[in-house]
């Protein structure tokens, strides 16, 4: 694998997809208004959770809100990302384009998950950063260089994670050509990850860690960041991420062997 | 529609959101502090989401994408508008959808026996039409902003931005008793607690003005539909096919 080569084409793939997003201006403003809105609205629906209450699942409310800081980096990184790289998977195989990616003497993998681009998403991340260093303020949390490394191995540890699960549920299309829906289903369990895990039943916890592990995207980098955390957790999240990393490539080389176009 | 039984199971899926939510109210106890008891609480989640199925709607993102392919021009031809067979679509997947919300109801009540009620025969049947009437609401609101692919060509990415305050504020997460002081007293005045709170309240058997609801239903009616038809007069004027 030649890494030189990779990075050269991942330039000329920024360049190009850039070129095409910023054609719509106006279509940026409007995503970064929405972006505001929806941790506008969260904030507003953990504010009425905690109206009340002084903890939620053992969170106060400025603690959960490190978690709303930690989805919406996440969720930036989704949209600029996996969402419009991963969806065109769909379209390849309908269309039947995905033979030409298969030709191209680069990988298949790499090609389809780093295509485009959508700059909209970075303003998403930056938003979700000013609200994270907000937070870091208002919590008091002491940053240490043991501090930055354990936090930034989780979070990359869960962008780790969220890529499998995007590219598993994608790649199902092979088989069954419109999931369309089945990322849907995704979609609307990553937003359990807008709110602390314990505040859930025992029986969903152990959903959302053992079948669907969304318990360790926001939560266990949260937990680092207040200095709740153990090592273990942090270990099994090293774990889980290699894991999903690996069996998601090995299943997109299985699922291709399936693939066939039109005249084969 | 029965050839994407799978698809449409999915769909039904992922609209189990206000279930989690649910989970978090009962978890934690929060329904005390509004005075809503456990089981009157799921029953009205519950009937968010049978709500939430059945008014669903999609048509900017398939007027989108047949406008950008070119296929509204065979659609102005025709002496109907085209939003009929949008609204035709709806309504078929609509009725496709009901086997499935049944059967994630069936289990729904499996894990809270304690909160199967009946509702009565009248409450049942209006709301039924509240439920179409939110659904007509909604339609009409995203067919404007479908119209509005005339001009700018992404209209999903508008359309969007309007489901944030939809999903924040119709109650589908919380519901509406629960929101401050200083949201309720204008909240009401906006189409958004009519989409789904009112509705599900109605059905659950919760205390709710139900002429004052289904009053402001048919009033947002009333106003987005002349708004609708000015719009869509104003943008096929405007629209311009390949090759004119």
């Amino acid at each position: 694998m030649n890494i030189r080569k990779y990075l050269k084409v991942y330039k000329k793939f920024l360049h190009t997809s850039l070129a095409s997003e910023l054609e719509y201006k106006t279509n940026i403003l409007v995503d970064l208004i929405t972006a505001i809105l929806s941790l506008v609205g969260s904030i507003f629906l953990l504010s009425i959770f905690f109206q009340n209450n002084g903890y939620i699942g053992g969170w106060k409310f400025e603690q959960a809100m490190i978690i709303q800081a930690i989805y919406t980096i996440l969720n930036g990184i989704t949209n600029t990302w996996f969402n419009p790289n991963l969806t065109e998977i769909v379209k390849h195989i309908r269309e039947g384009t995905l033979d030409f990616v298969l030709l191209k003497p680069i990988d298949s993998q790499f090609f389809i998950s780093l295509k485009k681009i959508n700059p909209s998403g970075f303003l998403e991340i930056m938003l979700g950063f000013l609200l994270l260093f907000f937070c870091i303020r208002i919590n008091q949390i002491n940053i240490n260089l043991s501090f930055l490394t354990l936090s930034s191995i989780t979070i990359s540890c869960s962008i780790c994670i969220l890529y499998s699960l995007w590219f598993f549920i994608s790649t199902t299309t092979i088989w069954f050509v419109k999931t369309w829906n089945a990322i849907e289903v995704l979609r609307s369990f990553l937003y359990i990850g807008r709110f602390p895990l314990n505040s859930f039943s025992f029986s969903l916890r152990i959903f959302f860690s053992v079948f669907i592990p969304i318990a360790f995207i926001t939560t266990i980098p949260s937990e680092v960041f207040l200095g709740l955390s153990v090592l273990w957790k942090i270990l099994l999240e090293v774990i889980v991420a290699t894991v999903f990393l690996i069996t998601s490539r090995k299943f997109w080389l299985f699922a291709l062997k399936f693939y066939s176009s039109a005249s084969s | 529609m029965l050839e994407y039984r799978v698809e449409i199971a999915l769909w039904a899926i992922s609209g189990i959101i206000p279930f989690f939510m649910l989970n978090i109210w009962t978890n934690n106890n929060l329904n005390e502090s509004i005075n809503i008891s456990d089981v009157s609480l799921s029953r009205y989640f519950l009937c968010a989401f049978f709500v939430r199925q059945f008014s669903v709607v999609w048509v900017v993102f398939s007027f989108e994408e047949d406008s950008l392919m070119g296929k509204v021009s065979p659609y102005l031809i025709q002496p109907l508008n085209p939003f009929f067979r949008y609204f035709a679509q709806h309504l078929a997947e609509q009725i496709t959808r009901f086997p499935f919300a049944l059967i994630i109801a069936f289990f729904f009540f499996i894990f809270n026996p304690e909160s199967i009620w009946i509702p009565n025969l009248g409450i049942l049947l209006l709301s039924i039409v509240s439920t179409f009437l939110s659904f007509l609401i909604q339609f009409l609101i995203q067919s404007i902003v479908a119209c509005l692919c005339f001009w700018t060509e992404k209209a999903s990415s508008i359309e969007r931005l309007l489901f944030i305050p939809t999903l924040f504020l119709s109650g589908l997460l919380a519901p509406v008793v629960s929101f401050p002081a200083y949201v309720k007293s204008w909240i009401y005045l906006t189409p958004f607690p009519y989409l789904i709170d009112f509705p599900a309240n109605l059905l659950s058997g919760n205390e709710t003005n139900i002429s004052g609801g289904l009053t402001m239903q048919i009033l947002w009616i009333f106003l987005l539909f002349p708004l609708f038809k000015k719009i869509w007069t104003e943008g096929t004027k405007k629209y311009t096919a390949m090759g004119s």
